[in-house]
């Protein structure tokens, strides 16, 4: 019932690698992660790759398909141009591991930088009370699954591995943005200031609205527009408002 | 041998999941030095997966719901067969882990009054599931990954390292665990990515592994779930307890077949969905057992009313537990009654507006637009049952987790008893959270009791393990036999799927042991390509061992249980009967037989308090209950 195609996959390691082509059968119904399963099955038993839900929810099987950034899970074979190879390439901003795996250290290590949550003093756990309007903003971010799609596209770091030091990447400005909107988050009572140190330290200034991440995120979360920019704009607000600026001299 | 990566720990957790992570949370918080253990990368155990909602009798939504309410509905989804002390336990504390996660940034779907929302499940008598959308997995997983991180966090600001007191090992798996003498004393391993070994020395090891659905062919579980912590547990000398009962899921996707078994979460019924067979015909109707006559509806009319209107009608029959509707559905197809890719219909699309659907659903919007072409804001889904979970695990002590060997705790889907026969949707959640902060503080308080002193690792059980791990790359030898995992694996999935499957005979379950011994005998063949460098062929190859440990508990203990409760149906003993209610079957491994050789025994269950009975009408214990252990009638 199923028809054959060529697969390009990459395979190598940190030592570099090619591509390696395949035939497979493809069935209908098919996803690419399917057939990068038959592969393993068949012919090439220690083909790396990650996967876990299968079904868009773990963000672990992104790779390059095509060129494009995409889930392995959710990418039908049938949306596939029918009479070309597939092409099936690791992340390109992160260091190869083995295959189609990829070392996303980067990305756990950044998360680490971003202050948490910070509960509000004197409330007490089941009296919290939020309106769904005002969580909403927030929950729209934590959609993500981490995927980290979007950290591979974004050019600041895809083409600038420097600036991986001062740059944290879609994902986790906009969990800075995430916890900035979080309508119970007590960061100005302990005087931090999530916005500037999304800039200061995190290199909001990198990003120049290219909205590149937004176009690859699988969860359609409208990163650029709804995190990124409302976060720059108040950035600007604090920087160049008088009155503000005179506010801190003081408070400083 | 080559020098092997050492790590001395207080406590190790195997597993983040939700159950690891609030274990590690609780050992940190009490000053423990932690060390968390994952196959995968971190966020992405199977918790994320999870989509309805976590189950916490807070009244938010009905204020008539309490401790009581919610301890009579797993009681009555397990089939009175639960740990009564776990359940007791659970649904006294669920309410304070659930408000505990907004302390660490949770961000619920709210109530009018700006309070958690909380919605209809499965066996529960009032909206009871706090949730997020359909994502409320992700929600619990990243909540306490950022947790987590906050405790790192603190201890950076104070000693300069973000993981001196707390620290998670990504993709690196655990394949033993090191004793001695009776004791616990550490765990052996190897890093996915390098394929190198490493060891934990540490007094208590807290296994939050998980479960067992990926010996099974249609499955709802990831590749992650082949039974490792129950197996680990099993070779170390604790008991697994209830492993006959494994949940098929009603509403697994059918097609294409690709996405078989793919999970279609209970919520599209909580929210109003129906199931309909080819004659359009709502049949669910004519499943209602016995003992639930009196909280089911019996129109369509009464059903419709009660999303509305609770308290004057009876809850839709679409919302029994699910044991029951998966074996609706089983009938229905047999009958020749099912959608034309073998399943029924499950239609949300007549019932709620589009908007509602994409706003309450969407990631099952999302899931069949992407996946099956079928929009299910204008037309039904195919569903049928897939094995979405094990209701069996390590036997534990209800209050501190703790396993038949010291040292040892278990928490999460990879413990047993809390569920009884069967679990309710959204309980599971709830049970991480509750006993993985059980677990957490049980090993705390033990490696207290030691005062200073540490159970020691044996270098030639490390040695043992080492030689296990590699066996697999054979070389040169017996290629003309060799055997393929993947291969293996299907086989074996293929065996439980059909024989210990759904619905049970035993002459099926004694052909799927001598399958079951075959392919033990195969395993022993098997042989992996390339190098150790992360090699998917070669951790399958490990894995089997596991799977085929647990399959043959369940197989053993399906066999030997002659009735049919919750997750357990046979066809030859089509009955519920009293007598086994009280008794639990108990999986052990042989001490002198081969490797992975499991014994069975019936143990008595410990009776139930009496201020619990008390919270049941005489009259639903007939039901359950033999004569003599009705209190005070002997009718
Ligand atoms: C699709 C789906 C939807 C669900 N929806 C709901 C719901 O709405 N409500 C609800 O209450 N329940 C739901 N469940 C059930 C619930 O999600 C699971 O039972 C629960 O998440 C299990 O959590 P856990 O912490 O026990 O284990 P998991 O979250 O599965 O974590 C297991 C961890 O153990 C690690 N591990 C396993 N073996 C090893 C090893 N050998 N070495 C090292 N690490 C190891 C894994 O890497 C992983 O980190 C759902 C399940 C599925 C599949
Ligand atoms: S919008 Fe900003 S963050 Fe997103 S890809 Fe462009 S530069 Fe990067
Ligand atoms: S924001 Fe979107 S693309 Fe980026 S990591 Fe999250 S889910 Fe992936
Ligand atoms: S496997 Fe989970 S997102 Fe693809």
């Amino acid at each position: 019932m199923g028809n054959q195609r060529r697969f390009q996959v990459w395979r190598g390691d940190t030592h570099g690698g090619n591509l390696v082509d395949f035939d497979a059968e493809v069935n209908e119904g098919e996803v690419v992660l399917d057939v990068i399963h038959r592969l393993q099955a068949t012919k090439a038993p220690d083909l790396a790759v990650r996967w876990n839900c299968k079904a868009g929810k773990c963000g672990s099987c992104s790779a390059e398909i095509n060129g494009r950034p995409r889930l392995m899970c959710m990418t039908r074979m049938s949306m596939l141009p029918p009479q070309l190879p597939v092409t099936v390439t690791p992340l390109r901003t992160f260091p190869v591991i083995r295959d189609l795996v990829t070392d996303v250290a980067y990305n756990y290590q950044k998360a680490r930088e971003v202050r948490s949550f910070m509960p509000p003093k004197g409330v007490q756990p089941g009296e919290y009370r939020m309106q769904q309007v005002d969580v909403e903003r927030s929950q729209e971010f934590r959609k993500c699954i981490e995927c980290f799609l979007c950290q591979n596209t974004c050019h600041v770091i895809r083409d600038h591995e420097e600036n991986e030091t001062n740059f944290s990447g879609p994902r986790f400005l906009m969990r800075i943005a995430e916890l900035d909107m979080h309508p119970l988050d007590a960061a100005d009572e302990e005087g931090v200031d999530r916005k500037r140190s999304a800039q200061d330290e995190h290199g909001l200034g990198f990003c120049n609205i290219t909205k590149c991440c937004t176009e690859v995120c699988p969860e359609h979360i409208k990163i650029t527009d709804n995190a990124l920019i409302p976060m720059k704009e108040r950035v600007a607000d604090i920087r160049f408002d008088p009155l503000i600026r005179l506010f801190r001299r003081k408070r400083g | 041998m080559t020098e092997i990566e050492r790590h001395d720990y207080d406590v190790v957790v195997i597993g983040a999941g939700g159950a690891g992570l609030r274990a590690a949370i609780e050992a940190r918080e009490l000053g423990k030095r932690t060390a968390v253990v994952c196959k995968s990368l971190f966020g992405k155990a199977h918790t994320v997966m999870a989509e309805g909602g976590i189950a916490a009798s807070m009244g938010n939504v009905n204020s008539r719901d309490s401790w009581q309410v919610h301890f009579r509905d797993t009681m009555r989804g397990g089939k009175f067969l639960n740990s009564w002390r776990m359940a007791e336990l659970h649904a006294k504390e669920a309410p304070q882990r659930v408000w505990e996660l907004e302390t660490y940034g949770a961000l619920f779907d709210r109530t009018r009054d700006g309070k958690i929302s909380q919605r209809n499940f499965g066996g529960h008598e009032y909206p009871r599931l706090a949730h997020v959308g359909d994502r409320t997995g992700l929600e619990l997983i990243r909540t306490l990954q950022q947790k987590i991180v906050s405790l790192q966090q603190e201890d950076f600001a104070q000693h300069g390292d973000y993981e001196g007191n707390l620290k998670v090992f990504a993709e690196c798996t655990i394949t033993d665990l090191l004793k001695d003498a009776d004791a616990v004393s550490g765990a052996f391993g190897y890093w996915r990515e390098t394929g190198r070994f490493i060891r934990f020395d540490a007094p208590a090891v807290v296994l939050a592994t998980g479960g067992i659905g990926k010996a099974f062919k249609v499955t709802s579980n990831s590749w992650e779930y082949t039974g490792d912590g129950h197996a680990l547990a099993l070779r170390c000398g604790a008991a697994l307890i209830n492993m006959e009962f494994v949940q098929f899921h009603p509403t697994g996707m059918v097609w294409p077949p690709s996405v078989k078994g793919i999970l279609v979460t209970e919520s599209v019924r909580g929210d109003g969905g129906v199931l309909r067979n080819s004659e359009n015909k709502r049949f669910m109707f004519d499943y209602i057992p016995e003992v639930f006559s009196n909280q089911y509806a019996t129109s369509e009319q009464e059903a419709d009313g009660w999303y509305d209107d609770p308290d004057s009608n009876r809850r839709p029959p679409e919302l029994l537990p699910r044991d029951e509707v998966a074996r609706a559905i089983n009938s229905e197809v047999k009958a020749g009654r099912g959608s034309p890719h073998g399943g029924v219909f499950l239609d949300v699309s007549t019932r709620l507006p589009a908007e509602v659907i994409k706003k309450r659903l969407p990631s099952m919007y999302h899931q069949f637009k992407e996946l099956a072409d079928v929009d299910i804001t204008a037309g039904p889904m195919e569903v049928g049952p897939t094995c979405h979970y094990v209701m069996g695990g390590v036997e534990v002590d209800p209050d501190t987790a703790a396993a038949s060997v010291r040292g040892l705790f278990a928490a999460g889907e990879v413990a047993g008893g809390m569920h009884g026969s069967n679990r309710l949707g959204g309980n599971s959640l709830s049970d991480l959270l509750v006993f993985g902060r059980r677990a957490g503080l049980g090993a705390a308080t033990y490696v207290d009791s030691l005062g200073g002193f540490r159970p020691s690792v044996r270098e030639a059980d490390v040695e043992a393990a080492a030689q296990r791990a590699i066996s697999p790359f054979r070389t040169g030898t017996d290629s003309v036999g060799a055997e393929n995992p993947y291969l293996l694996q299907q086989d074996l999935q293929q065996t439980m799927n059909d024989l210990v499957g759904i619905i049970r005979r035993a002459g099926e379950m004694e052909l799927a042991l001598k399958k079951l011994d075959e392919l033990r005998r195969r395993v022993q063949h098997v042989v992996v390509e390339g190098h150790r460098q992360f090699n998917p062929g070669w951790h399958l190859a490990l894995d089997l061992r596991n799977m085929l440990a647990v399959s043959e508990c369940v197989a053993r203990a399906a066999l030997e249980r002659t009735e049919s409760r919750g997750g357990h149906t046979r066809d030859d003993y089509p009955m519920m009967d009293p007598e086994w209610r009280h008794a639990l079957l108990i999986c052990t491994q042989h001490t002198n037989g081969p490797e992975g050789s499991v014994r069975v025994e019936r143990k008595e269950q410990v009776p139930m308090r009496a201020d619990l009975v008390e919270l049941f009408e005489l009259d639903e214990l007939k039901k359950y209950f033999t004569a003599g252990e009705i209190p005070g009638g002997t009718d």
